[in-house]
Protein backbone atom coordinates (compact mmCIF):
# COMPACT_ATOMS: atom_id res chain seq x y z
CA UNK A 1 0.00 0.00 0.00
CA UNK A 2 1.40 3.46 -0.93
CA UNK A 3 2.27 6.14 1.71
CA UNK A 4 1.03 8.66 -0.08
CA UNK A 5 -1.51 8.32 -2.67
CA UNK A 6 -2.64 11.85 -4.87
CA UNK A 7 -6.09 10.54 -6.73
CA UNK A 8 -7.25 13.35 -9.47
CA UNK A 9 -6.27 16.29 -7.47
CA UNK A 10 -6.69 19.65 -8.35
CA UNK A 11 -6.09 23.14 -6.69
CA UNK A 12 -6.24 26.54 -7.93
CA UNK A 13 -5.57 29.90 -6.40
CA UNK A 14 -8.76 31.91 -7.52
CA UNK A 15 -8.70 31.74 -11.52
CA UNK A 16 -5.39 30.14 -11.71
CA UNK A 17 -5.19 26.50 -12.24
CA UNK A 18 -1.76 25.03 -10.09
CA UNK A 19 -2.65 21.68 -10.06
CA UNK A 20 -4.90 20.10 -12.88
CA UNK A 21 -5.68 16.64 -11.87
CA UNK A 22 -2.84 14.85 -10.24
CA UNK A 23 -2.72 11.13 -9.39
CA UNK A 24 0.60 9.64 -7.99
CA UNK A 25 1.36 7.23 -5.40
CA UNK A 26 4.54 6.95 -3.60
CA UNK A 27 5.61 3.23 -1.98
CA UNK A 28 7.08 2.91 1.57
CA UNK A 29 10.94 3.05 1.09
CA UNK A 30 10.97 4.79 -2.44
CA UNK A 31 12.54 8.63 -2.80
CA UNK A 32 10.61 10.55 -5.39
CA UNK A 33 12.26 13.82 -6.84
CA UNK A 34 9.53 16.35 -8.55
CA UNK A 35 11.20 18.67 -10.65
CA UNK A 36 9.35 21.23 -13.34
CA UNK A 37 9.40 24.51 -13.84
CA UNK A 38 8.83 27.41 -11.69
CA UNK A 39 5.51 27.37 -11.54
CA UNK A 40 4.53 24.01 -12.86
CA UNK A 41 2.86 22.90 -9.14
CA UNK A 42 5.61 21.35 -7.93
CA UNK A 43 5.49 23.02 -4.70
CA UNK A 44 1.74 23.56 -3.94
CA UNK A 45 1.26 19.89 -4.67
CA UNK A 46 4.02 19.06 -2.12
CA UNK A 47 1.96 21.62 0.55
CA UNK A 48 -1.19 20.19 -0.25
CA UNK A 49 0.23 17.05 1.07
CA UNK A 50 0.15 17.87 4.58
CA UNK A 51 -3.02 20.60 4.14
CA UNK A 52 -0.79 23.78 4.11
CA UNK A 53 -2.83 24.08 0.92
CA UNK A 54 -6.30 23.16 0.59
CA UNK A 55 -7.26 20.98 -2.66
CA UNK A 56 -10.41 21.91 -4.58
CA UNK A 57 -11.48 18.30 -5.75
CA UNK A 58 -9.85 15.20 -5.53
CA UNK A 59 -8.26 12.54 -3.00
CA UNK A 60 -4.76 12.50 -0.67
CA UNK A 61 -4.37 10.18 1.39
CA UNK A 62 -0.75 9.82 3.70
CA UNK A 63 0.41 6.87 6.01
CA UNK A 64 -3.64 5.47 6.07
CA UNK A 65 -5.24 8.95 6.78
CA UNK A 66 -7.60 10.36 4.41
CA UNK A 67 -6.67 14.12 3.96
CA UNK A 68 -10.38 16.13 4.84
CA UNK A 69 -11.01 19.79 6.59
CA UNK A 70 -11.32 18.41 10.15
CA UNK A 71 -8.47 20.19 12.07
CA UNK A 72 -8.27 17.15 14.35
CA UNK A 73 -7.50 14.63 11.47
CA UNK A 74 -5.57 17.27 10.00
CA UNK A 75 -2.58 17.16 13.26
CA UNK A 76 -3.01 13.46 13.03
CA UNK A 77 -1.54 13.25 9.53
CA UNK A 78 0.61 15.40 10.50
CA UNK A 79 2.32 13.83 13.08
CA UNK A 80 3.21 11.09 9.92
CA UNK A 81 4.94 13.97 7.85
CA UNK A 82 7.99 15.84 8.12
CA UNK A 83 8.23 18.69 5.98
CA UNK A 84 11.45 20.90 5.13
CA UNK A 85 11.11 24.33 4.13
CA UNK A 86 13.61 26.26 1.65
CA UNK A 87 13.97 28.82 4.42
CA UNK A 88 15.27 26.42 6.74
CA UNK A 89 12.32 28.04 9.85
CA UNK A 90 13.69 27.22 12.70
CA UNK A 91 12.39 28.63 15.94
CA UNK A 92 15.23 31.62 16.09
CA UNK A 93 14.11 31.69 20.35
CA UNK A 94 15.17 28.22 20.84
CA UNK A 95 18.38 26.52 20.89
CA UNK A 96 19.14 23.42 18.44
CA UNK A 97 17.93 21.09 21.08
CA UNK A 98 14.80 23.26 21.66
CA UNK A 99 13.58 23.77 18.30
CA UNK A 100 14.11 19.25 18.04
CA UNK A 101 11.95 18.56 21.40
CA UNK A 102 9.56 21.20 21.06
CA UNK A 103 7.17 19.08 18.61
CA UNK A 104 7.32 15.80 20.28
CA UNK A 105 6.55 17.17 24.09
CA UNK A 106 3.97 19.35 22.81
CA UNK A 107 2.08 17.61 20.24
CA UNK A 108 3.10 14.12 21.39
CA UNK A 109 3.39 14.53 25.20
CA UNK A 110 6.63 13.32 25.00
CA UNK A 111 8.34 13.18 28.63
CA UNK A 112 10.96 15.42 28.27
CA UNK A 113 13.90 12.78 29.27
CA UNK A 114 12.47 10.85 26.20
CA UNK A 115 12.46 13.74 23.83
CA UNK A 116 16.26 14.71 24.87
CA UNK A 117 16.73 11.07 23.74
CA UNK A 118 15.37 11.41 20.17
CA UNK A 119 17.03 15.23 19.67
CA UNK A 120 20.53 13.39 20.33
CA UNK A 121 19.76 10.15 17.67
CA UNK A 122 18.40 12.62 14.98
CA UNK A 123 21.36 15.23 15.69
CA UNK A 124 23.93 12.29 15.53
CA UNK A 125 22.02 11.86 12.19
CA UNK A 126 22.45 15.03 10.56
CA UNK A 127 26.12 15.40 11.89
CA UNK A 128 25.84 17.73 14.30
CA UNK A 129 25.73 16.92 17.43
CA UNK A 130 28.13 19.42 19.13
CA UNK A 131 25.79 22.13 17.99
CA UNK A 132 22.84 21.03 19.99
CA UNK A 133 23.36 24.34 22.48
CA UNK A 134 23.34 26.57 19.67
CA UNK A 135 20.67 28.89 18.49
CA UNK A 136 19.78 28.94 15.15
CA UNK A 137 21.43 32.13 13.95
CA UNK A 138 25.11 31.06 15.31
CA UNK A 139 24.67 28.39 12.33
CA UNK A 140 25.24 28.21 8.80
CA UNK A 141 22.83 28.08 6.09
CA UNK A 142 23.37 24.40 5.80
CA UNK A 143 23.82 23.46 9.70
CA UNK A 144 20.08 25.02 9.86
CA UNK A 145 18.74 22.86 7.47
CA UNK A 146 20.52 19.94 8.62
CA UNK A 147 18.70 21.02 12.21
CA UNK A 148 15.37 21.47 10.35
CA UNK A 149 15.61 18.23 9.28
CA UNK A 150 16.06 16.52 12.85
CA UNK A 151 13.67 18.63 13.98
CA UNK A 152 11.23 16.93 11.54
CA UNK A 153 13.11 13.60 12.31
CA UNK A 154 12.22 13.55 15.97
CA UNK A 155 8.33 13.12 15.24
CA UNK A 156 9.39 9.49 13.68
CA UNK A 157 7.48 10.97 10.19
CA UNK A 158 6.28 8.08 7.86
CA UNK A 159 7.11 10.01 5.06
CA UNK A 160 9.21 13.74 4.72
CA UNK A 161 8.64 15.82 2.46
CA UNK A 162 11.40 18.54 1.25
CA UNK A 163 10.53 21.35 -0.32
CA UNK A 164 13.67 22.74 -2.78
CA UNK A 165 15.24 22.55 0.41
CA UNK A 166 18.69 23.50 -1.11
CA UNK A 167 17.50 26.32 -3.55
CA UNK A 168 18.80 29.02 -0.51
CA UNK A 169 22.35 27.38 -0.06
CA UNK A 170 25.56 27.73 -1.80
CA UNK A 171 26.85 24.76 -3.50
CA UNK A 172 29.01 23.81 -0.84
CA UNK A 173 26.60 23.80 2.03
CA UNK A 174 23.63 21.97 -0.61
CA UNK A 175 26.76 19.27 -0.51
CA UNK A 176 26.36 18.66 2.69
CA UNK A 177 22.43 18.70 3.24
CA UNK A 178 22.16 16.43 0.19
CA UNK A 179 24.48 14.25 2.26
CA UNK A 180 22.14 14.01 4.70
CA UNK A 181 19.35 13.46 2.53
CA UNK A 182 20.79 10.52 0.58
CA UNK A 183 21.42 9.11 3.97
CA UNK A 184 18.25 9.31 4.72
CA UNK A 185 16.72 7.50 1.58
CA UNK A 186 19.41 4.86 2.48
CA UNK A 187 17.90 4.08 5.68
CA UNK A 188 14.57 3.40 4.07
CA UNK A 189 13.23 6.98 4.52
CA UNK A 190 10.08 7.44 2.24
CA UNK A 191 10.89 10.92 0.80
CA UNK A 192 8.88 13.59 -1.68
CA UNK A 193 11.13 15.71 -2.73
CA UNK A 194 10.68 19.05 -5.01
CA UNK A 195 14.25 19.77 -5.87
CA UNK A 196 16.19 21.34 -9.08
CA UNK A 197 19.33 18.96 -8.04
CA UNK A 198 19.31 17.18 -11.56
CA UNK A 199 22.35 15.30 -10.28
CA UNK A 200 21.10 14.24 -7.16
CA UNK A 201 17.31 13.15 -8.47
CA UNK A 202 18.92 10.79 -11.01
CA UNK A 203 21.40 9.53 -8.49
CA UNK A 204 19.35 8.91 -5.14
CA UNK A 205 15.62 9.49 -6.04
CA UNK A 206 13.77 5.59 -7.18
CA UNK A 207 11.33 7.74 -9.63
CA UNK A 208 10.94 11.25 -10.79
CA UNK A 209 8.31 13.07 -11.40
CA UNK A 210 8.03 15.66 -14.22
CA UNK A 211 5.24 18.25 -13.64
CA UNK A 212 4.39 21.20 -16.24
CA UNK A 213 1.17 22.85 -15.94
CA UNK A 214 -0.09 21.43 -12.77
CA UNK A 215 -0.19 18.02 -14.42
CA UNK A 216 2.25 15.34 -14.12
CA UNK A 217 3.41 15.15 -17.51
CA UNK A 218 5.89 12.03 -17.22
CA UNK A 219 6.95 10.14 -14.38
CA UNK A 220 9.16 7.19 -14.13
CA UNK A 221 12.19 5.00 -13.12
CA UNK A 222 14.98 8.32 -12.44
CA UNK A 223 17.41 6.63 -14.55
CA UNK A 224 14.62 6.49 -17.57
CA UNK A 225 13.75 10.17 -17.22
CA UNK A 226 17.09 11.78 -17.63
CA UNK A 227 18.52 9.78 -20.38
CA UNK A 228 15.25 8.62 -21.83
CA UNK A 229 12.22 11.53 -21.95
CA UNK A 230 9.30 10.73 -24.04
CA UNK A 231 8.06 14.12 -24.01
CA UNK A 232 9.44 17.21 -26.17
CA UNK A 233 8.38 19.27 -22.83
CA UNK A 234 10.56 17.15 -20.53
CA UNK A 235 13.55 16.79 -22.99
CA UNK A 236 13.77 20.77 -23.59
CA UNK A 237 13.49 20.88 -19.53
CA UNK A 238 16.28 19.09 -19.20
CA UNK A 239 18.34 20.59 -21.79
CA UNK A 240 17.78 24.05 -20.48
CA UNK A 241 18.63 22.98 -16.94
CA UNK A 242 22.17 22.57 -17.03
CA UNK A 243 22.37 21.32 -13.34
CA UNK B 1 -4.22 82.72 55.16
CA UNK B 2 -1.67 82.41 52.11
CA UNK B 3 0.85 79.46 52.76
CA UNK B 4 4.27 79.47 50.59
CA UNK B 5 5.71 76.96 48.67
CA UNK B 6 8.15 74.84 51.13
CA UNK B 7 9.01 71.45 51.94
CA UNK B 8 5.88 70.55 53.32
CA UNK B 9 3.49 71.32 50.23
CA UNK B 10 6.50 69.74 48.34
CA UNK B 11 5.33 66.22 50.71
CA UNK B 12 1.89 67.08 49.87
CA UNK B 13 2.74 66.75 45.98
CA UNK B 14 4.84 63.60 46.79
CA UNK B 15 2.18 61.71 48.61
CA UNK B 16 -0.37 62.43 46.02
CA UNK B 17 2.05 60.78 43.38
CA UNK B 18 1.43 57.64 45.54
CA UNK B 19 -1.93 57.73 44.08
CA UNK B 20 -0.55 58.40 40.67
CA UNK B 21 1.60 55.36 40.42
CA UNK B 22 -1.13 53.24 41.73
CA UNK B 23 -3.37 54.06 38.97
CA UNK B 24 -0.60 54.07 36.58
CA UNK B 25 0.05 49.95 37.88
CA UNK B 26 -3.56 49.16 37.76
CA UNK B 27 -3.96 50.86 34.18
CA UNK B 28 -1.00 48.73 32.84
CA UNK B 29 -2.00 45.94 34.71
CA UNK B 30 -5.73 45.72 34.01
CA UNK B 31 -5.35 46.98 30.64
CA UNK B 32 -2.08 44.99 29.73
CA UNK B 33 -4.56 41.93 30.23
CA UNK B 34 -7.52 42.94 28.39
CA UNK B 35 -4.94 44.43 25.68
CA UNK B 36 -3.68 41.17 25.52
CA UNK B 37 -7.07 39.58 24.75
CA UNK B 38 -7.84 42.19 21.89
CA UNK B 39 -4.75 41.69 20.64
CA UNK B 40 -5.54 37.92 20.05
CA UNK B 41 -9.15 38.46 18.94
CA UNK B 42 -7.41 41.16 16.47
CA UNK B 43 -5.38 38.52 15.19
CA UNK B 44 -7.69 35.11 15.53
CA UNK B 45 -8.79 33.34 12.62
CA UNK B 46 -12.65 33.82 13.38
CA UNK B 47 -14.00 36.77 11.44
CA UNK B 48 -16.40 38.15 13.95
CA UNK B 49 -13.55 38.19 16.78
CA UNK B 50 -11.33 40.20 14.80
CA UNK B 51 -14.27 42.60 13.51
CA UNK B 52 -14.92 43.16 17.42
CA UNK B 53 -11.26 43.64 18.00
CA UNK B 54 -11.07 45.95 15.17
CA UNK B 55 -13.89 48.29 16.06
CA UNK B 56 -12.96 48.70 19.44
CA UNK B 57 -9.51 49.19 18.99
CA UNK B 58 -10.98 52.37 16.16
CA UNK B 59 -13.65 53.74 18.66
CA UNK B 60 -11.20 53.58 21.64
CA UNK B 61 -8.45 55.73 19.71
CA UNK B 62 -10.68 57.92 17.94
CA UNK B 63 -12.07 59.12 21.25
CA UNK B 64 -10.28 61.29 23.74
CA UNK B 65 -9.63 59.65 27.08
CA UNK B 66 -11.32 61.95 29.02
CA UNK B 67 -14.77 61.31 27.38
CA UNK B 68 -14.32 57.83 28.28
CA UNK B 69 -13.66 59.41 31.86
CA UNK B 70 -16.70 61.05 31.77
CA UNK B 71 -18.76 58.19 30.28
CA UNK B 72 -17.85 55.82 33.10
CA UNK B 73 -18.06 58.31 35.81
CA UNK B 74 -20.88 60.34 34.99
CA UNK B 75 -22.87 57.48 32.90
CA UNK B 76 -22.47 54.92 35.31
CA UNK B 77 -23.54 57.37 38.29
CA UNK B 78 -26.80 58.27 36.33
CA UNK B 79 -27.59 54.21 36.75
CA UNK B 80 -27.27 54.38 40.30
CA UNK B 81 -23.53 53.58 40.67
CA UNK B 82 -22.29 55.63 43.29
CA UNK B 83 -18.51 54.93 42.01
CA UNK B 84 -15.36 56.56 43.74
CA UNK B 85 -12.85 58.42 41.30
CA UNK B 86 -10.07 55.86 41.79
CA UNK B 87 -12.42 53.19 40.34
CA UNK B 88 -14.08 55.28 37.71
CA UNK B 89 -10.39 56.29 36.60
CA UNK B 90 -9.15 53.05 36.68
CA UNK B 91 -11.73 51.82 34.63
CA UNK B 92 -11.61 54.63 31.88
CA UNK B 93 -7.95 53.55 31.74
CA UNK B 94 -7.76 50.04 31.59
CA UNK B 95 -10.56 50.37 28.84
CA UNK B 96 -8.12 52.79 27.06
CA UNK B 97 -4.67 51.15 27.37
CA UNK B 98 -6.30 47.88 26.39
CA UNK B 99 -7.39 49.34 23.02
CA UNK B 100 -3.50 50.80 22.55
CA UNK B 101 -1.91 47.67 24.00
CA UNK B 102 -3.84 45.41 22.07
CA UNK B 103 -3.07 47.58 18.69
CA UNK B 104 0.75 47.24 19.85
CA UNK B 105 0.79 43.59 20.28
CA UNK B 106 -0.99 42.89 17.37
CA UNK B 107 1.59 44.62 15.28
CA UNK B 108 3.95 42.00 17.27
CA UNK B 109 2.32 39.34 16.53
CA UNK B 110 1.93 40.05 12.80
CA UNK B 111 5.64 40.65 12.34
CA UNK B 112 6.48 37.25 13.14
CA UNK B 113 7.04 35.84 9.64
CA UNK B 114 4.18 33.64 8.56
CA UNK B 115 6.87 30.89 7.39
CA UNK B 116 6.83 30.23 11.98
CA UNK B 117 3.15 29.61 11.70
CA UNK B 118 3.81 27.14 8.75
CA UNK B 119 6.95 25.05 10.15
CA UNK B 120 4.80 24.60 13.41
CA UNK B 121 1.76 23.97 11.15
CA UNK B 122 3.50 21.11 9.96
CA UNK B 123 4.75 20.13 12.87
CA UNK B 124 1.12 19.39 13.78
CA UNK B 125 0.82 22.19 16.43
CA UNK B 126 -2.52 23.48 16.91
CA UNK B 127 -3.54 26.82 16.84
CA UNK B 128 -3.16 27.34 20.49
CA UNK B 129 0.17 25.78 20.35
CA UNK B 130 1.70 27.76 17.79
CA UNK B 131 0.92 31.07 19.92
CA UNK B 132 1.85 29.71 23.17
CA UNK B 133 5.22 28.13 21.95
CA UNK B 134 6.57 29.71 18.90
CA UNK B 135 4.81 33.37 18.06
CA UNK B 136 4.32 34.70 21.48
CA UNK B 137 7.65 34.01 22.68
CA UNK B 138 9.00 36.09 19.61
CA UNK B 139 6.13 38.55 19.32
CA UNK B 140 6.81 39.44 23.38
CA UNK B 141 10.60 39.99 23.01
CA UNK B 142 10.01 42.69 20.17
CA UNK B 143 6.76 44.21 22.28
CA UNK B 144 9.11 45.48 24.98
CA UNK B 145 10.27 48.66 23.41
CA UNK B 146 7.08 49.99 22.42
CA UNK B 147 5.12 48.68 25.31
CA UNK B 148 7.76 50.42 28.09
CA UNK B 149 7.47 53.63 25.73
CA UNK B 150 3.42 53.50 25.97
CA UNK B 151 4.34 52.87 30.03
CA UNK B 152 5.37 56.83 29.39
CA UNK B 153 1.51 58.04 28.38
CA UNK B 154 0.18 56.28 30.68
CA UNK B 155 1.71 57.83 33.69
CA UNK B 156 0.89 61.05 32.00
CA UNK B 157 -2.53 60.24 31.25
CA UNK B 158 -3.01 59.46 34.95
CA UNK B 159 -3.60 63.52 35.20
CA UNK B 160 -6.71 63.17 33.52
CA UNK B 161 -8.17 61.53 36.79
CA UNK B 162 -7.59 64.92 38.36
CA UNK B 163 -11.17 66.08 36.63
CA UNK B 164 -12.96 64.07 38.25
CA UNK B 165 -11.68 64.64 41.80
CA UNK B 166 -9.37 61.90 42.27
CA UNK B 167 -6.32 63.18 44.45
CA UNK B 168 -3.33 61.99 42.24
CA UNK B 169 -0.43 64.45 41.45
CA UNK B 170 -1.91 66.69 38.89
CA UNK B 171 -5.21 67.36 41.43
CA UNK B 172 -2.79 68.07 44.66
CA UNK B 173 -0.72 70.42 42.55
CA UNK B 174 -3.94 72.21 42.23
CA UNK B 175 -4.79 72.29 46.35
CA UNK B 176 -1.44 73.28 46.69
CA UNK B 177 -1.80 76.01 43.84
CA UNK B 178 -4.61 77.46 45.72
CA UNK B 179 -3.40 77.25 49.15
CA UNK B 180 -0.24 79.25 47.53
CA UNK B 181 -0.81 80.89 44.99
CA UNK B 182 2.40 79.92 43.20
CA UNK B 183 1.69 78.08 40.05
CA UNK B 184 5.02 78.41 38.90
CA UNK B 185 6.66 76.84 41.35
CA UNK B 186 3.96 74.59 41.99
CA UNK B 187 3.20 73.48 38.84
CA UNK B 188 7.06 72.94 37.95
CA UNK B 189 7.63 70.85 41.27
CA UNK B 190 4.74 68.69 39.72
CA UNK B 191 6.15 68.68 36.35
CA UNK B 192 9.33 67.48 37.47
CA UNK B 193 7.66 64.42 39.96
CA UNK B 194 6.50 63.82 36.44
CA UNK B 195 9.64 63.72 34.41
CA UNK B 196 11.28 61.91 37.28
CA UNK B 197 8.63 58.68 37.27
CA UNK B 198 8.73 59.06 33.12
CA UNK B 199 12.06 59.89 32.39
CA UNK B 200 13.63 56.41 33.28
CA UNK B 201 10.99 54.79 31.30
CA UNK B 202 11.95 55.99 28.47
CA UNK B 203 15.45 55.78 28.86
CA UNK B 204 14.50 51.74 29.62
CA UNK B 205 12.21 52.36 26.53
CA UNK B 206 15.26 53.40 24.16
CA UNK B 207 18.06 50.62 25.74
CA UNK B 208 15.51 48.03 24.82
CA UNK B 209 15.45 49.55 21.30
CA UNK B 210 18.98 49.59 21.28
CA UNK B 211 19.83 46.02 22.53
CA UNK B 212 17.31 44.89 19.92
CA UNK B 213 18.48 46.52 16.83
CA UNK B 214 21.82 45.38 18.18
CA UNK B 215 21.07 42.05 17.25
CA UNK B 216 19.58 39.50 19.57
CA UNK B 217 22.52 37.84 21.46
CA UNK B 218 25.29 39.55 19.98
Amino acid sequence: MPVVALENVTKSFGALTVLDGVSLAVEPGQVVAVIGRSGSGKSTMLRCINGLEQIQSGRIEVAGHVLENNKTALRELRQDVGMVFQSYNLFPHLTVEENITLAPRVVKKEPLAEAKATARNVLEQVGLSEKIDAYPEQLSGGQQQRVAIARSLAMHPKVMLFDEVTSALDPELTEEVLRVMEGLAKAGMTMMLVTHEMGFARRVAHVTVFMHKGKVWESGPSERIFSDPQTPELRQFLASGLK
Amino acid sequence: MIRSFGWNEFLILLRATEWTILLSLISFAGGGALGFVVALARTAQHKTLRWIAVAYIELMQATPVLMVLFLVFYGLGLFGFDIPPLIAASIALIVYCAAFLGDIWRGCIEAIPKQQWEASEALAFSRWQQLRYVVLPQAAKISLPPTVGFLVQVVKTTSIASIIGMVELTQAGRFVNNATFQPIKVFSAVALIYFVLCYPLSLWAQALERKMNAGRRA
